[in-house]
């Protein structure tokens, strides 16, 4: 179904090797901001494609250089959801034994007032961090933080604490461009994952094998890389890893103090040795690698067996450096977008968009307000991307997963949502009002009025901007339905133009 | 229509046509974009031999019908008959005279307001699971949806409908996909994009919906369906169009298949479809429908019914039934919730008999779970259980099955189930869907016979 790698009608797809100074112009500068963040203006394009590939690539991938200034926690509380202290437990407990139906209910309503108050806090944090990837400096560290998400996925409807969600999230960031032994490490002691995948209910005598599972299958190794076995013994290892509160809890108690073998090894081991071991297997870094390439190349199938050649070859070439360099991600991501790969024909424009880089990036790029986040936020989920709600621990599938009749509405509306701000949902006079100036969206517009640009002309570089290019026929429809009577250099002419651009199912690539 | 299969003469049929002249849809069943696709036209459909029934014509639907929030099946299969349920239900319990008996010394009946219900089950078209359940039950509501939508204890994986579709390839069985394909080649055009073969009415569609295969589609409304940027001006609209069908002509000439492709025919679809489904829900319904939100949505299922679109599976939602508080006997929250259940399903089949579809219809009804016997100090009930499942239409095998679990025996003040819900899920997937419940379950289950044979 998906476009698996295939060899371009010149025969060769580009390699790993660094893509030369005089092959990155706009369109790659452009195709590397789409990528490694989410899009840029026109005046960004042009200063990266002024940079050349390695100035640009290095001061993406090397965010940790650029001062950020937000804190996005300082606003969020810790204790909304809370374990009942001793006393707490003791009354509720001789509550229910006398029957004191009046004192129970008090438990129920303030538990339920606290869940409601943390559903609100969830809600919060997933604007916060949406208006965050819409501000930020370092475009990349989010992008790279939403590939964790996807990743090590946890949903905030079985976390039920948005604390826990959000020390997750901060963890994600704070690994991000790290070492990927660190954030297996980090996972592995996670209190949103422990309990996302029951890992608090696996003790030692009754396993619970949802994470041992999961850890193999989907975190580190890919199915076909470990048997059963491994995942039952991978199971006994993390016995006893839960939380208390808001932190990670060893329970000597509970852990499983027997000889495991896994993977090969054998010995008394615990979770963390347990990452080591994995860390061991060639298959783990091929399988990151993978997944990091989906994320910012191509979707290709898991199975390497039936990707190209060249494909197959950048692929092991980044498992070895990412083995070789001890797990460090930065290195490996540098070197995919600076590599001539990365700028080839069948990588460029033709991935689909994620919901989150749809709106980020056309806020990003058109300089639209946001308006109203909740929106913003809503219209995601309508398209299937839930920041911190993922449909289930495999993630967001992506590719034309993300696309049908019915999402394919709601992209187009969304986009039309931020250019005009008109609700399909709401009466036209009730419409927002936040200003959107696009006059100074390209360069023909900036000119004197006096000057020749013609609509043609503005409407050209509005499609590059937006679409990277198109054709004399598409210049013309987008000029036809927009200009009604005035001219291109009106701002409501301009916004038509991008209602109409916005619209093409091009705009759904990246 | 036969020079439509010849491929010198390709411009008379590319999508073109539909945008500029509607009127077209109704004959030229060949190229109506696949989504519209109508049971009735021309489309060789190679299902042969995928279901069990005899009889019954293969077209079939599914409509799943979820009780949010927990439905306390104790109120609404009543064992009025057993001394247990009054003693600890004082302040909701119904009586003997207040339900609508089902049988006439078993005991049971349904709750007052459910009369929709009733009448249906005096037609032989509802059949009544007791005691549906699954081993070690989650009593929380979000824990607990996502075992039923996964058909899994850990509540993980994929929804069990997308992964029927996934098993089932396009929700046609498995050989259709190839007589489409050989169809496309005669009319040389590219594979059409697989058709919404779920589709959840509402924002967002369940977890149990979602597979690998495609993602489901939603509908609030059908206002919402549709490109909104046709309010800015025919000029617009004019300019859309012209560029879709500009970039699917040369997609149709190169027979390219890549995203752009994929996305272009997708657009296309839409355009197409939104003001199919905008017609079919604009229609005037056969038989006057209930004012609830579960009424309009069935309504709306029922007009895309009547309208032929391929779809198999349809979902739509009632609640919330999360009665901790006040939850009323014979009225109150709970009779309110279940009247409008009862008499929308009741409006939905008396459309299905008029549309004559009811044949073709299952619904099934379920909720994450029961609640508890005993009452709480709020004159609600809190998260319990076991509850019973219901099926309507004339292929169930009419009354109560299974046995109801014991009001004397519990497990920690709630219902011991003694049918697994996956055992219905694996019928309905056998008997009616025509797939294969070994392989979307994961293993087999023991039917119930809830199907006629």
């Amino acid at each position: 179904m998906h476009a698996a790698g295939t060899q371009t009608a010149r025969g060769r797809v580009g390699t790993f090797s660094a893509v030369k100074e005089e092959g990155f112009g706009y369109k790659e500068a452009r195709h590397l901001l789409l990528r490694a963040g989410f899009g840029g203006t026109y005046e960004q394009i042009h200063t990266l494609a002024r940079w050349g590939p390695e100035r640009a690539v290095d001061h993406l991938v090397g965010y940790g250089e650029i001062p950020n200034e937000t804190d996005l926690g300082s606003a969020f509380l810790d204790d909304i959801i809370r374990p009942l202290s001793r006393t707490e437990r003791q009354e509720l407990t001789r509550a229910r034994q006398m029957g004191d139906e009046d004192t129970v209910d008090r438990y129920r309503k303030e538990r339920q007032k606290r869940q409601r108050q943390d559903r609100g806090q969830m809600r919060d944090i997933q604007r916060a961090w949406l208006t965050w990837m819409v501000q930020t400096a370092r475009p990349l560290e989010e992008k790279m933080t939403l590939f964790w998400h996807g990743h090590f996925a946890t949903s905030f409807r079985n976390v039920e604490d948005s604390w826990h969600m959000y020390s997750q999230n901060q963890m994600l960031r704070k690994n991000a461009m790290g070492n990927f032994g660190e954030l297996l490490l980090g996972i592995v002691r996670d209190p949103a994952m422990l309990k996302y995948l029951n890992n608090n209910q696996n003790r030692k005598g009754s396993p619970n094998e949802n994470f041992g599972r999961e850890l193999l299958e989907l975190f580190s190794l890919g199915e076909g890389n470990y048997g059963e076995r491994d995942i039952k013994e991978a199971a006994r290892t993390l016995t006893g890893y839960t939380f208390r509160d808001n932190d990670f809890y060893f329970n000597h108690n509970q852990h499983d103090k027997g000889n495991k073998r896994v993977l090969g090894a054998v010995g008394n081991y615990d979770g963390d040795a347990l990452v080591k071991i994995i860390l061991r297997q060639e298959a783990c870094a091929l399988f990151v690698c993978l997944k990091l390439y989906k994320f910012f190349v191509r979707d290709i199938p898991m199975d390497l067996s039936v990707v190209d050649l060249v494909t197959r070859k950048v692929l092991l070439q980044m498992a070895m450096m990412l083995r070789k360099g001890g797990y460090e991600i930065g290195p490996v991501v540098r070197k995919l977008l600076m590599s001539e790969h990365f700028y080839d024909s069948i990588n460029m424009g033709t991935k689909i968009k994620s919901p989150c880089e749809l709106l980020i990036g056309s806020v990003r790029s058109l300089g639209v307000p946001v308006r109203d986040i909740g929106v913003v936020s809503e219209a995601m989920d309508l398209m299937g991307q839930s920041l911190f709600l993922p449909p289930s621990v495999k993630g967001w599938d992506g590719g034309r997963n993300w696309i049908n009749t019915s999402t394919l509405f709601v992209r187009q509306n969304t986009l039309i949502y931020l250019l005009t701000g008109a609700l399909p949902t709401r009466p036209g006079f009730l419409r927002d009002s936040s200003y959107f100036d696009p006059l100074a969206l390209v360069p023909s517009l900036n000119t004197p009025v006096e000057s020749d640009s013609s609509d043609e002309l503005i409407v050209r570089e509005l499609m590059e901007l937006t679409l990277g290019g198109g054709d004399e026929s598409m210049v013309r429809s987008v000029v036809d339905g927009a200009v009604q009577g005035g001219t291109m250099r009106e701002s409501e002419a301009v916004v038509r133009a991008l209602v109409l651009l916005t619209s093409m199912p091009e705009y759904q690539l990246c | 229509m036969s020079n439509h299969l010849n491929p010198g003469d390709m411009k008379a049929y590319t999508r073109r046509s539909f945008l500029q002249h509607s009127s077209l849809f109704a004959s030229a069943a060949l190229t109506v974009p696949a989504f519209l696709q109508s049971s009735a036209l021309a489309l060789p459909r190679a299902m042969t031999g995928l279901s069990s029934i005899a009889g019954v014509d293969e077209d079939r639907i599914l409509v799943v019908i979820q009780l949010s929030g927990g439905n306390d099946g104790l109120n609404t299969l009543v064992p009025f008959g057993d001394d247990g349920y009054r003693r600890v239900r004082s302040r909701i319990a119904l009586s003997a005279d207040e339900v609508l008996k089902l049988n006439r010394n078993g005991g049971l009946g349904l709750h007052p307001s459910m009369g929709g219900f009733k009448g249906l089950y005096d037609e032989g078209m509802c059949a009544i699971v007791q005691g549906v359940g699954y081993p070690n039950p989650n009593r929380s509501h979000f824990a607990s949806m996502d075992i039923w939508h996964t058909a899994d204890t850990n509540g993980t994986g994929d929804g069990w409908l997308g992964k029927y579709v996934d098993s089932q390839c396009c929700g046609y069985g498995s050989g259709t996909p190839g007589a489409q394909t050989a169809l496309n080649q005669a009319q040389n055009d590219p594979p059409p994009p697989p058709p919404p073969p779920l589709i959840a009415i509402g924002k967002t569609a369940p977890l149990a919906l979602h597979g690998r295969t495609m993602m489901p589609v939603a509908i609030e409304s059908a206002d919402m369906y549709q490109w909104t940027g046709d309010k800015m001006g025919k000029g617009m609209v004019k300019a859309y169009n012209r560029s879709i069908e500009e970039r699917s002509e040369a997609d149709t000439a190169s027979g390219a298949d890549d995203n752009k492709s994929f996305l272009v025919r997708t657009a296309m679809d839409a355009q197409v479809s939104s003001k199919k489904i905008r017609n079919a829900v604009n229609e005037k319904s056969l038989v006057q429908y209930p004012n609830s939100s579960l009424a309009k949505q069935l309504s709306m299922v029922a007009s895309m019914i009547r309208a032929g679109m391929p779809t198999r599976v349809f979902y739509v939602s009632h609640g919330s039934f999360d009665t901790h508080a006040n939850q009323g006997g014979a009225q109150g929250t709970h009779a309110r919730l279940l009247k409008q259940l009862s008499e929308a399903v009741g409006a939905f089949y008396k459309d299905m008999k008029a549309q004559g579809n009811d044949g073709r219809v299952l619904s099934m009804c379920f909720s994450e779970f029961g609640r508890r016997v005993g009452q709480n100090g709020s004159g609600g009930t809190d998260h319990g259980t076991a509850a019973p499942m219901f099926l309507f239409g004339p292929m169930v095998e009419p009354g109560l099955h299974a046995r109801y679990p014991s009001l004397t025996s519990l497990d920690n003040g709630d219902l011991k189930y003694t049918v697994d819900f996956r055992q219905v899920y694996a019928e309905v997937l056998d008997d009616w869907l025509g797939a294969s419940s070994r392989e979307v379950l994961g293993r087999g289950y023991k039917h119930l016979r809830v199907l006629k044979r």
